[in-house]
């Protein structure tokens, strides 16, 4: 868990979530989650029947590699509240970085809360999520 | 059980864990989690998407019965045509893609844990863009709630459905 002895507005932490995504763990994802759209794992159907370049990754393949900085960040069973929107689609062979920046420390109902800025970029600096998340700190 | 309940397995959360890269024990290693403050094993934040997993009729899921996929077969689709009005050969259905997640932790999702999803549509909304075309917004609130009824997660998410393929 943060401590809020230790943290200040405007600390950072960032960590590279994924290089070089592999199609197979896109296909691992697909699995786990059950969302098994064509459009993740099935280069044909993408490329011929849609039109994208190739398949490409979950959004929420996205936000659960974001959220990997994330609670390594702020701990476990931490967070309050975690979202995101998906600014740009994520690819085979992209390599990710996620950031999260604390933009306030308050009290509320007698906890420690902490709420951050979150982004991941793609190796081009490209913005793939932008979001915010909301953490308990001791 | 209600047909979409969630029954929550430490395998299923370890194999989670992996497709997202996470190798932090909270999520599989059990004498790990039980001697850590959290007291046992939890669930990844974004876990709950896989509720999918037991939704019966989930559309992103190919049928046993092995009818109306939409991907490549001997075919590029595999869907069968069925008119255009539904958004016709199977990229329309594809055309959706996910715009916005939102989660509300109330409590970590534990094994043994059985969580019943209801689901409320939310607004909607629609937007013209340069890259995709109209865009069609739809939010949807899912609250999970545990085997005593309590609120585990809240999860609000927006689809879009666009006119052509993003441009990149």
């Amino acid at each position: 868990m943060l401590d809020k002895s230790k943290i200040n507005v405007g600390d950072t932490h960032s960590e590279v979530v994924v290089e070089d995504l592999k199609r197979t763990q896109i296909v691992q994802y697909a699995g786990a989650s059950g969302d098994y759209n064509p459009l993740h794992s099935d280069e044909i159907f993408t490329t011929k029947v849609v039109g994208y370049p190739s398949v490409f990754a979950h959004g929420m393949l996205s936000m659960g590699l974001t959220g990997k900085m994330l609670t390594n960040y702020v701990g476990d069973a931490s967070l309050k509240k975690f979202g995101v929107r998906f600014t740009n689609q994520v690819w085979p062979g992209d390599t990710l970085t996620s950031k999260a920046t604390v933009m306030s420390i308050r009290e509320e109902d007698g906890e420690t809360l902490v709420d951050l800025n979150i982004e991941t970029t793609n190796q081009d600096d490209v913005t793939v999520i932008t979001g915010s998340a909301v953490a308990l700190a001791k | 059980m209600s047909k979409k309940d969630m029954p929550i397995e430490k395998s299923h959360i370890m194999m989670f864990a992996r497709s997202i890269g996470d190798p932090n024990p909270i999520y599989y290693d059990e004498d790990h989690a039980n001697d850590s403050d959290v007291g046992s094993i939890i669930a990844p934040p974004t876990f709950t998407q896989a509720s999918a997993q037991f939704d019966p009729d989930y559309f992103l899921r190919p049928k046993i019965d092995g009818k109306g996929w939409f991907g490549s077969g001997k075919e590029p689709t595999g869907a069968k045509k069925e008119g255009s009005s539904s958004g016709g050969d199977g990229g329309g259905a594809a055309m959706g893609l996910h715009a916005e997640q939102h989660f509300e932790y109330h409590r970590p999702v534990r094994p043994g844990d059985i969580l019943t999803p209801e689901t409320k549509p939310g607004k909607t909304w629609e937007k013209d863009s340069k890259r995709a075309g109209k865009l069609k917004f739809s939010e949807s609130v899912t609250e999970f709630r545990d085997q005593n009824g309590e609120l585990v997660v809240t999860a609000i998410g927006v689809g879009v459905q666009t006119e052509k393929p993003v441009e990149n």
